[in-house]
């Protein structure tokens, strides 16, 4: 009966993932999904902490203490969530990947020890018996929820700490010979911790843990902090994995469900992601975006810059029929969203026609831009994307770009040595006149001089985004 | 392999082609929130912590157990509470 309850409970929970994804993927229902499957999650470990058992009928132990460590959970982790600002959403999702991978990875740790215990009792009973030997798939599951949740999760708090620009890339002449050898040195000891069980012992699993966090860290340390987004994914789906690794081992349903959707799931999205960037997968993992391979590009980027007032910008804004304003993570950093949104108002109060411009990987992550002005009240149906706005510039008699680089540089279009050409671009240099506030004339994320900012139809209005805006808000305002 | 196994592996192949259609054609506007969420779903590793916490029978286990349980129960909370912070955002006004 007990049995019935808990499996049927699982079996909700299944069911409450497989829809809250499916409600995620709509703007109009996807809240919706994301409580459904919350509602799931708490239904799945209320039901286990009631009523789970071993095979010999053995309830759950430690029960105060486990609740302990759920409420010590929940209050952290609601804490950070409800504390972190918009503009770092990336990381706080990485972060929390990575604890889901260090989890999964603790698993594997107890599961094999328990094991090892479990045998030696039984060795002890039956007198220099044969050693006992568990299910080798289980075994197998062990240790790949081990290595891949200790990647994962080193892998994501790298991840955590270059968006947080607490660290660079690193590259080194045959990083990827070494990367290589720590992977294979990694899966070695994996396989002897299955093929040889009961002969090697807990420091092998120390051994395989320790190989495995060297390489989420090496794996993520070269690649570009403007790919940060694509790695969070990706590692994301390998947690998934080592989640359904661990359903594996207790033959828990809602676990494997779980993980093996979110495992495929993320790596489509993680593809998808990629394919938004006209880039593959291997690029993005293999290649130094915006390394050494920069170089090529600079030389395109001379001429003299034009600069203009904020007044000068307020007027040929003000008495534009058309204006698109082009948000980058400049607008993120400043928290520019409500000011841009008063300027918006302001304009369209005078009767130009003002709509946003978001391209699929401005700021640091897909439909980052979206949520900020979202945030700022900013109507849904101004934000334009970028196949549908881009024939409309050539209508465009002010294209604003704020804090916006590598998305609107031309390079992308003509120069095959860039590192960022093909990938699909915001054509404002169609637009009569394009406007860029920027701090400097400092290259992007991905390190490259933009030979936009050199046009003839190009001006620049240097400094922080909100500061100028304000400016420009108030300029407008008053003519 | 036993057939309990076979079963398993079945589910494991049908659940990859379901999770790769559920997430088909997305708009690239929800793909943070969608990562986000998926963020949270795969906290249900907690799951595991909490059985291997329940049956720990020394301090050693006892204690790596209940930094699992912790760990995951970040993820999942936290997974779930900032996805819903974004998708606060969308809201129509």
């Amino acid at each position: 009966m007990m049995d019935t309850v808990l499996a049927i409970s699982y079996l909700v929970a299944s069911i409450t993932f497989i829809g809250g994804l499916k409600l995620l993927g709509s703007p109009k229902t996807a809240r919706t999904g994301n409580l459904l499957a919350a509602v799931g999650m708490t239904v799945a470990i209320i039901a286990t902490l009631v009523l789970y058992h071993d095979e010999q009928g053995q309830h759950l132990g430690n029960i105060p203490l486990i609740i302990a460590a759920l409420v010590i959970g929940t209050g952290i982790g609601w804490f950070m969530a409800m504390r972190v600002q918009m503009t770092s959403m990336p990381q706080m999702v990485s972060f929390f990947n990575g604890m889901g991978g260090a989890c999964a990875g603790f698993i594997s740790v107890l599961e094999y020890k328990h094991l090892l215990a479990a045998s030696a009792h039984t060795s002890d009973a039956m007198l220099a018996g044969a050693v006992h030997t568990p299910n080798t798939w289980h075994l197998v599951a062990i240790v790949a929820g081990l290595l891949i949740g200790s990647v994962s999760f080193s892998g994501s708090i790298i991840a955590f700490l270059k968006l947080e620009d607490k660290l660079g890339d690193i590259r080194y002449r045959g990083q990827m010979i070494v990367n290589n050898l720590i992977l294979l040195a990694a899966c070695a000891v994996g396989v002897v911790l299955v093929v040889e069980y009961g002969y090697v012992g807990m420091e092998h699993v120390a051994f395989l843990a320790a190989l495995a966090l060297i390489f989420g860290v090496v794996f993520v340390l070269p690649i570009g902090g403007a790919d940060m987004p694509v790695v969070i994914s990706l590692l994301n789906s390998f947690t998934g994995v080592a989640a359904a690794c661990g359903g594996f081992v207790y033959d828990n349903m809602v676990m494997l469900i779980g993980g093996i959707l979110v495992g495929s799931a993320g790596t489509l999205l993680t593809v998808v992601m990629c394919k938004a960037m006209n880039r593959s997968l291997t690029n993005v993992l293999f290649s130094s975006f915006g390394g050494a391979t920069a170089s090529g590009s600079s030389k395109a980027a001379t001429g003299s810059v034009k600069q203009l007032t904020a007044t000068d910008a307020a007027v040929l804004m003000a008495y534009a029929q058309r204006v698109v304003i082009v948000p980058g993570y400049g607008l993120a950093v400043a928290q520019a969203q409500h000011v841009c949104h008063n300027l918006e108002h302001e304009l369209e109060a005078r009767g130009v026609s003002v709509s946003y411009a978001v391209h699929p990987v401005a700021g640091r992550m897909p439909g980052h831009m979206n949520v900020l002005l979202a945030e700022a009240d900013v109507s849904y149906d101004k934000l334009v994307e970028m196949e549908e706005i881009n024939p409309l510039f050539k209508q465009t008699d002010v294209a604003l770009v704020v804090g916006a680089n590598d998305v609107v540089n031309p390079a992308a279009k003509t120069d095959p040595s860039s590192p960022i050409y093909g990938m699909p671009i915001l054509d404002v240099e169609d637009a009569k006149n394009v406007i860029v506030m920027k701090r400097s004339m400092k290259a992007g994320y991905a390190g490259i001089e933009n030979e936009l900012f050199y046009r003839p139809n190009t001006s620049m209005l240097f400094g922080d985004a909100k500061a100028t805006m304000t400016a420009l808000v108030n300029e407008v305002k008053a003519l | 392999m036993d057939p309990a196994t076979l079963s398993l592996i079945y589910l494991v192949v049908l659940m990859i082609f379901l999770g790769i259609e559920l997430i088909g054609h997305v708009p690239s506007v929800l793909h943070t929130p969608l990562m986000s969420g998926a963020n949270a779903i795969h906290g249900v590793v907690i799951i595991g912590s909490i059985i291997v916490m329940g049956m720990a029978d020394d301090a050693l286990s006892l204690t790596l157990g209940f930094i699992a349980v912790v760990l995951g129960t970040l993820n999942v909370v936290g997974g779930f509470v900032v996805t819903n912070r974004m998708l606060e955002m969308f809201k129509k006004k």
